[in-house]
């Protein structure tokens, strides 16, 4: 061969050879960096539940776990999606795209979940779905690339709509919030109800957000239910509630039954008014020692008792990380089967494991409202009345949908 | 049962009754950003924010400082007032020369500033503000048990309404302004302050946004974001009634109150976009507004 020719082949060779030696040393943890994106509503309606604070609870993972797995350091990325499916879904292909991120967490609004994890699924990346509520997230809309971790509609249905029922609550007028999470929510308890014995004799569908709900109080009033059940959440729920007790709703023999409350919702309208209401959680700070423990070092960082989802948002980066650190990689497929090997059981969860169509399933727990003679400081706000078996809380997978399930 | 077009008269009732209620706070609204805009030409997308700014201070007031409702609703509008008032004579001031858009880009700068400060202190979950002894409970009224403070809030409204429109259309301060926006120099050379007056004006304008905020107080969560959804319903009523009328704006939130109501009960879920739909249709009707005139 000619001088240059033998220069050019080996200067080939030995880019190759370097690439091959480079690509194996990082072929562990891509770009040397565990990235985390945390997408949720900052401003908006659904901000106190999770928002900033459920971003601080993932640093708290973050340095709890030490902050780097394998030697390669952890990374968050945050952003608000104003509880919009298009910001949200665009900001995911984003980070995607430009900044490789290995995995997408908070996830609030059903609608966002929903389109991300559509996105997730087409370029083969890994979400864990922390706020949202919408049952459909792994039932017609399961894919092989989220995990729902925290809750669903369906314990919430099954636990506080079957107890009001079976404490003689039959007829119902259902408010809705009309979008994704709303629908799932009127359509879990509807079964519910309906199977014991109870009826649905009205509803209407609020836009959402809504901050004036007279007219659709005004209608439950009139529809002579004895239960007025709230299917919306945060702010909606909280103005709803505040608008029922002016119009005199519970004076006139009709009850309130909220079906998806947090405890930043309590604690703003305050036990006067919410005293005695049943709900459906998956977690409660002062449930027990474990929970007390982590939630008063969650107090210190950021000055308020954390929601289950703030809580639920800490327990599963925990376990991503444990994932990734014991599957040595972040690949998104690799490291989700390596959490779906794990069981999880930490202050947050009591008997977890991760479902083959990406549900978490734990126990959860009906809780009532304490009234303010029961309550012992500003954030004593509930007493849990029973558990509801991991087993048994969630739909069952005969039931589902999801196309990841042999049904 | 009498039924409309299937909805039990007593439920239709009840809806047109909180429909005029509403109506009466989107007349107010309005008529804040009638006056600003019809008298000054500044497109003040700050009016949410001050509303907003109302319902706080009223809500602070009577936390930090004692100020009861009745106190809040006299002081907080002159307090919020002479805020706008600043606004106007070391911000709006330099720009009042240039286009629209400048007045439109600094009021919303403005809004995004005080709403971004406040969500950073308090979240937008919203605090309570509870009603005033007075006025709590309720009338029955036979079709609907309507709350006492509700019925106030239309009152009180509607009484600021014609008090406003009064001052502007009938007294002589009135006439001034009206004069001193068509023809300053003229005005001025009668020897009346024009800056001063539309100084005061803008501060009235804005007195009236937070008037509309202590009267909001307790019946929304007092919350940062609550002028901003608000903001975006108010401009197209005043796009509806008319840009430059007083009258306009009164006569049309009135209405588009009892419109929303009425969507809200035969189809809830468009009760959000309703109002915009009638303002698409008025603007390729009658684009200078219901009682606009033609520019």
């Amino acid at each position: 061969m000619t001088f240059m020719k033998k220069t050019l082949t080996a200067s080939i060779a030995v880019a190759a050879a370097s690439t091959m030696a480079v690509s194996t040393a990082h072929a562990e943890i891509s770009d040397n960096e565990v990235r985390i994106g945390y997408l949720a509503d900052m401003s908006g309606t659904y901000r106190d539940l999770a928002g900033p604070g459920g971003e601080a609870a993932m640093e708290m993972a973050i340095a709890d776990f030490g902050g780097s797995v394998n030697g390669s350091p952890i990374v968050i990325f945050s952003a608000d999606d104003r509880n919009s499916a298009d910001v949200g879904a665009n900001t995911v292909r984003e980070w995607i795209d430009q900044r490789n991120v290995d995995m997408v967490g908070g996830l609030v609004a059903s609608s966002v979940s929903i389109a991300v994890t559509k996105v997730l699924e087409e370029n083969n990346g890994l979400g864990i779905v922390s706020g949202s509520a919408a049952s459909s997230v792994t039932n017609e809309h399961c894919t092989p690339n989220h995990i729902h971790w925290v809750y669903d509609t369906y314990p919430l249905a099954n636990g506080t709509a079957k107890a009001v029922v079976e404490q003689g609550g039959d007829s119902w007028f259902l408010l809705t919030a009309d979008y994704a999470f709303g629908h799932a929510l009127e359509a879990d308890v509807t079964k519910v109800v309906e199977a014991n014995g109870g009826e649905i004799v009205g509803g209407v569908r609020h836009p959402f957000p809504t901050s004036d709900f007279s007219s659709y109080i005004l209608q439950a009033q009139g529809s002579g239910a004895k239960i007025v059940g709230l299917a919306n959440a945060g702010a909606d729920t909280v103005n709803a509630i505040t608008t029922a007790s002016q119009f005199g709703l519970t004076q006139s023999g009709q009850q309130l039954a909220g079906l998806l409350i947090f405890l930043n919702d309590v604690h703003a309208l305050g036990l006067e008014s919410t005293q005695g209401l049943l709900l459906t959680t998956g977690w409660y700070w002062n449930m027990d020692e474990e929970s007390r423990e982590w939630s008063e070092r969650y107090f210190e960082e950021v000055g308020r008792m954390p929601t289950m989802v703030q809580a639920g948002i800490y327990s599963s980066t925990m376990h991503y990380l444990k994932a990734v650190e014991a599957a040595g990689t972040d690949d998104p497929e690799v490291v989700r089967a390596q959490m779906a090997d794990m069981p999880i059981e930490d202050f947050f969860a009591r008997n977890g494991s991760i479902r083959e169509d990406g549900r978490m399933i734990h126990d959860m727990y009906l809780a009532q409202v304490k009234t303010p003679e029961e309550s012992t400081g500003e954030w004593d706000l509930y007493e849990i009345l029973s558990t509801i078996p991991a087993d048994e809380a969630y739909r069952p997978l005969s039931d589902s949908q999801c196309k990841l399930v042999q049904n | 049962m009498t039924m409309i077009f299937g909805v039990p008269l007593a439920v239709f009732m009840g809806q047109l009754t909180l429909g005029l209620v509403n109506g009466a706070f989107y007349a107010l609204l309005s008529l804040g950003l009638a006056v600003i805009f019809g008298l000054l030409k500044i497109v003040n997308f700050a009016h949410g924010a001050q509303y907003m700014l109302g319902a706080f201070a009223a809500l602070l007031g009577f936390r930090y400082l004692g100020i009861n409702y009745w106190l809040a609703l006299f002081l907080v509008p002159l307090v919020v007032g002479s805020f706008g008032m600043l606004i106007e004579r070391f911000l709006l001031r330099r720009i009042a020369h240039l286009d629209h858009l400048y007045g439109l880009l600094l009021t919303f700068g403005l809004a995004l500033i005080f709403e971004g400060t406040l969500v950073n202190f308090f979240g937008v979950s919203g605090a309570r503000y509870a009603t005033p002894e007075a006025l709590q409970g309720g009338l029955n009224l036979g079709f609907m048990f309507l709350p006492t403070y509700r019925a106030w809030v239309l009152v009180a409204a509607l009484a600021m309404c014609l008090f406003t429109w009064f001052m502007i259309e009938r007294t002589r301060l009135g006439a001034y302004l009206r004069a001193g926006t068509e023809n300053s120099q003229l005005m001025q050379a009668f020897g009346v302050n024009v800056p001063l007056l539309i100084t005061l004006t803008y501060g009235f304008g804005v007195a009236l946004a937070a008037f509309a905020g202590v009267l909001a107080a307790p019946l929304y969560p007092v919350s940062p974001t609550m002028g901003s959804s608000l903001l975006i319903v108010v401009f197209a009523v005043v796009v509806i009634g008319g840009m430059g009328s007083i009258l306009g704006a009164i006569l049309t939130g009135l209405g588009m109150g009892v419109i929303e109501g009425l969507t809200k009960v035969y189809y809830p879920e468009a009760s959000n976009t309703v109002i915009f739909l009638v303002m698409i249709l008025v603007l390729m009707l009658r684009p200078a507004g219901l009682f606009g005139k033609e520019a």
